[in-house]
């Protein structure tokens, strides 16, 4: 990052939620770079940017959207970069309509029968089928197979080099983001036009072959209804200025935990097994062959798919794991459709989940709509809470709202609750992988005190005990169980299981000699190797922890490739190839990274190349070609089916193939640029005790609210609430709002306020700022309030939580929630004593909202009335 | 036994050296006392200096653990570290009290139906009850086929949410025993949020 000329920063507070990485903000600043801060808010961020913009909450697609349109209508794109390493010649399927002919939607919207979603076939390239690198592939999946893996036919791509064609991936881009001009940016985010165009032109004469811009994230662009699609814009920006794989380049989403990026890898996530190999679904992964068939690619690096199910059954079921049984793949169990977080806690409020584990996370206060999360798990039979102290969620039978009205008494809470005390990092081996994808290891350094012990310790233990508990069963069910490898070493006074023996598992090795394999190229599918995660694979080359390297930065080059181990293949920059032009020469000597030695014939420069080894720029596949043999000596983006850089996405996502802006679940103003108002595939859990305001011109909720982070405290708060110097550094919940909203409103700095939505009421010291400012559109005045995400009921400092506010309503991509941008109503005063949505029971008359009518149970609205606007609304 | 020397008692007097040293601000030698000049860094008597990686946020700061007498005496930043060059901010220069304050929980609690507090479990005992309750929801829960005839193989009356400060490793087991041993496929994560 220090060596980029332009650094954009939108969605993320960086200086105070990242402090340390800023650092190399300001490097890059020291160099000459420029900064810019786009964000609602004026922070730190933006204090040390050359320019803030603020956007109304939101609006990040018209920003991004508007940034495209400047680039293509100014030509001010990297023409070579754009021509031969992304998809902009390709030609698209003749069905495709944008939403330019659709007033807002894509071709295939298919309201007909059960839930409305999109049908995808018009988007694909003309006559082709791609399988996504990454997305929902079990979809897309689905309707190529039936001749076998998608992308066979990936040398029939039509393309038009000279982008003259009306179906080409250029032209279809110009025509979908024409109407993002500079005006309608300033009329829908509120940013003056003249600041968008400084800006505009700012990060175009930043890019080019002798220069690189970066774009850094993080929730501010996750946490919409249209999260993912957000990205795909900045995506869209990165390929067209040429500043995806180079040095200086690249988007960096800011993780915001330890190992966020780990957990995706590595994943806890239900849609996903290790390395982003999808989880199997009922309807086509009723074998194998036919899980192989969906959801490999016949072109591409996802070529090299069954090697790495087969290693990851190898590793799991060992013996049980035969050629004749298809390596024990039925001993995993299916998906049916959506089982993620959200769904879950839907699902366990109406006792259809009866135990719940949850550890070092604190959903009450961290997730969405905290009463209805707390409802959740008073349905359950049993709940395992482990952390390090008690939180929100381990006291979600004492603590919160419903208690202290006196809605509820703990004793008519009928959950079994378990509480495990953690082992801090200070207290286990293991590795974190940050946001660079780094994997570093955290040593040991002593013991973990009283009955604190780490999650391996429990997993491990919990593991054996159940083990034991089924064994001799003979019932098919248990089987998988039974099978699993668990014999991990134990070490140390407490039998910790080696985790330097589970590095070594997801590494892999041969199962003839159980010897480390160096990488996974190495892996098979013939079931002569193991391997618990192949992405990771070569972490334990050479039967050596890679991820304990650390050797000092003053020992190597910038690009510290002997610190710690990055994946893949201990690759720092993610697709490196694009920092040299089709010829295998650098752009330019500025920018020299990777580049082609033609007299030792392969890749060579300051980082491991991202690329098939020994492969020369001017390598072309056979039209019939499949597999790694498909991926052309320019074809820089090797996980994808066609090794171009996708500026429009012809599979992978639901919601459409390019971005598209759509107003938040909750706005407070129709969307400028299309009569569809929200996504239309976006996520919604209709229920009583979830209302939804109206789309927008909500009288009730006039204004717009936002929820951000700070740096003294750590998202839920188990990390910070608890300690006495973070605490004193921020005590108090506290609601942000412009001088301006406080004056209208009447509130006064340090006093009360409330803020209120559907979902509930929260109470907060009000903190009158001049870093919220209203937004002027199409003339009327537009305020936001904004609130801090960390404080709860339990802890050293409480107050009440930002997300009890939120409600349920997702990403369809990736089922995240929208914290960043709804509506609310903000009172002087402190909080009424009346009761919340989610518990029922709701008397007297604060007991909602005005405006907002309850059930005879209490719950949520009146099932029969519109909770929008219908007109807008689909 | 020592003699009390009345001058040597007067001249440890901080003003008066100040006067005799002409120091006027009292910020060098003639602010030191006995105590101070002995003082040491906690990070030099410590037996044993160990790497290591903020808990915090993404971006991975590197850490060091002094430990003596098998106590956390210390935690600074790693200069070593290419990502963060010794810095911390103020959420990982708290890592000290993160893993050495007193508000860490040290006892397995557990909360009976219905019960107003919590009482103190044993922890052999206490992953006894777990297991054995793991086991009854999933035998209850365990779905074989849906109502349409597709194999699934599964339970959903099981669910787990992990914290993204997990480790990979930990990360690695909870998804080979929950999913790939158990047949729960209701795994997530803070990731997803």
């Amino acid at each position: 990052m220090q060596n980029s000329d332009c650094i954009l920063i939108q969605g993320s507070n960086f200086a105070e939620c990242h402090p340390v990485g800023f650092q190399w903000v300001m490097e890059a600043k020291r160099r000459g770079a420029t900064i810019i801060h786009v964000d609602p808010r004026f922070t730190r961020t933006s204090a040390m940017a050359d320019v803030h913009a603020p956007i109304r909450p939101g609006t990040d697609i018209a920003f991004l959207g508007g940034l495209i349109h400047y680039i293509l209508e100014n030509e001010r794109y990297f023409r070579d970069y754009l021509l031969h390493y992304t998809n902009a010649a390709v030609i698209v399927d003749d069905g495709f309509q944008d939403t330019e002919d659709l007033q807002g939607l894509f071709s295939g919207w298919n309201t007909e029968g059960g839930k409305a979603h999109y049908d995808f076939r018009t988007w694909q390239y003309q006559g082709v089928g791609t399988v996504p690198a990454a997305g929902h592939k079990e979809i897309y999946g689905q309707a190529l197979a039936s001749t076998g893996p998608g992308g066979q036919d990936i040398g029939n791509i039509q393309r038009d080099e000279t982008l003259a064609s009306p179906r080409c991936v250029f032209r279809i881009l110009e025509r979908h983001f024409a109407r993002y001009t500079p005006e309608m940016v300033e009329k829908t985010c509120g940013l003056s036009k003249d600041l968008f165009l400084k800006i505009a032109e700012k990060l175009c004469e930043s890019s080019g072959p002798d220069r690189t811009s970066a774009l850094c994230y993080s929730v501010g662009w996750t946490q919409h209804a249209v999260g993912v699609q957000i990205i795909r814009a900045a995506s869209i920006v990165q390929l067209l200025l040429g500043n995806i794989g180079r040095p200086g380049g690249g988007i960096l989403a800011l993780r915001g935990h330890a190992s966020i990026q780990g957990s995706t890898d590595i994943p806890t996530l239900f849609n996903l097994l290790p390395g982003y190999v999808p989880m199997p679904h009922a309807m086509e992964a009723q074998s194998l062959e036919g899980y192989l068939k969906t959801t490999s690619s016949a072109s591409g690096w996802w070529s090299e798919m069954p090697k790495y199910v087969v290693s990851l059954l190898k590793a799991w079921y060992g013996q049980a794991a035969r050629a004749d049984n298809e390596w024990a793949f039925a001993h995993l169990p299916r998906l049916t459709g959506n089982h993620s977080h959200l769904t879950t806690i839907a699902d366990m409020a109406e006792g259809r989940v009866k135990g719940y584990f949850v550890m070092g996370e604190n959903p009450v206060v961290g997730s969405t709509h905290g009463a209805l999360q707390r409802k959740a798990m008073r349905r359950a039979e049993w709940v395992v809470v482990r952390d390090f102290v008690l939180t929100e969620t381990a006291e979600f039978w004492r603590k919160g709202a419903e208690y202290e009205r006196g809605e509820l008494r703990p004793e008519e809470v009928q959950t079994e609750v378990f509480f495990f005390p953690a082992a801090a990092h200070s207290e286990k081996d293991g590795s974190f992988t940050n946001a660079h994808r780094l994997v570093q290891w955290h040593h040991k350094a002593i013991e973990p005190p009283g009955e604190a012990r780490s999650e391996l310790h429990f997993l491990f233990h919990l593991g054996r005990r159940l083990k034991q508990l089924y064994a001799g069963s003979s019932d098919p069910k248990d089987r998988p169980l039974l099978a699993l490898t668990w014999d991990y070493p134990t070490e140390g006074p407490y039998d910790e299981p080696s985790a330097e023996s589970i590095v070594r598992e997801i590494n892999g090795y041969t199962i003839a000699d159980g010897k480390p394999v160096s990488g996974y190229t190495k892996l098979q599918a013939d079931g002569s190797t193991a391997s618990g995660c192949w992405l990771y694979s070569g972490c334990y080359a050479d039967g050596v922890n890679q991820l304990a390297r650390r050797k000092p930065h003053w020992e190597q080059s910038h690009v510290a490739p002997e610190w710690a181990w990055a994946w893949p293949d201990n690759r720092r920059i993610l697709y490196n190839r694009a920092s040299a032009d089709p010829q295998g020469r650098p752009w330019s000597e500025r920018k020299r990274y990777v580049w082609w030695d033609s007299e030792k014939g392969e890749w060579v420069g300051k980082d491991k190349p991202d690329f098939i080894q020994g492969r020369p720029p001017s390598y072309r596949p056979q039209k019939e070609a499949t597999g790694l043999a498909t991926i052309a000596g320019d074809d820089p983006f090797i996980m994808q089916a066609d090794g171009k850089g996708w500026l429009y996405a012809p599979s992978g996502l639901l919601d459409g193939p390019l971005p598209t802006h759509y107003e938040p679940q909750e706005s407070p103003v129709a969307n400028p640029l299309y009569p569809q108002q929200c996504n239309p595939a976006r996520v919604e859990w209709r229920r009583k005790d979830n209302p939804y305001h109206w789309a927008f011109d909500d009288p009730r909720f006039p204004h717009v609210l936002t929820t951000y982070r700070i740096a003294e405290h750590h998202t839920a708060g188990g990390m910070s609430r608890w300690q006495s110097w973070l605490s004193e550094l921020s005590p108090e919940m506290f609601c942000e709002v412009s001088a301006e909203l406080a004056a209208f409103v009447g509130l006064r700095n340090g006093g009360w306020a409330t803020v209120r939505t559907a979902r509930g009421e929260i109470e907060a010291r009000v903190l009158v700022t001049e870093r919220l400012r209203p937004f002027k559109l199409d003339g009327r005045l537009v305020h936001s309030v904004g609130l801090p995400y960390h404080w709860g009921g339990a802890g050293r400092v409480r107050g009440d939580a930002a997300n009890e506010l939120l409600g349920f309503v997702a990403d369809p991509n990736v089922n995240i929630f929208e914290s960043k941008a709804l509506t609310c109503s903000i009172l002087p005063g402190r909080l009424s004593r009346g009761r919340r949505a989610a518990t029922g029971r709701v008397v007297g008359e604060y007991a909602a909202p005005p405006g907002v009518q309850r059930d005879l149970e209490g719950v949520g609205q009146l099932a029969d009335e519109p909770s929008q606007k219908k007109e807008r609304w689909s | 036994m020592k003699r009390f020397k009345p001058l040597d008692f007067l001249m440890r007097w901080p003003l008066l050296r100040q006067i005799r040293n002409r120091d006027l601000t009292a910020l060098g030698e003639s602010a030191l006392s006995r105590r101070s000049q002995e003082l040491r860094p906690r990070t030099e008597t410590a037996d044993r200096v160990v790497g290591s990686i903020c808990p915090f946020c993404g971006v991975g700061c590197g850490q060091l653990i002094y430990v003596r007498d098998e106590k956390v005496v210390n935690i600074e930043g790693d200069p070593a570290s290419p990502v963060s060059r010794g810095k911390l901010c103020a959420r990982g220069s708290s890592t000290f009290q993160l893993v050495t304050g007193t508000q860490r929980m040290r006892d397995v609690l557990y909360r009976r139906p219905g019960a107003k507090d919590w009482e103190v479990l044993p922890l052999e005992r206490a992953l006894d009850m777990v297991a054995a309750r793991v086991k009854k929801t999933r035998d209850e829960t365990w779905e074989a086929r849906t109502d349409e005839g597709l194999t699934v193989n599964r339970t959903l009356g099981i669910a787990h949410l992990g914290g993204a400060t997990l480790d990979n490793e930990e990360n690695y087991l909870i998804k080979k025993l929950f999913t790939g041993g158990l047949g729960i496929v209701q795994v997530e994560n803070q990731a997803r949020i």
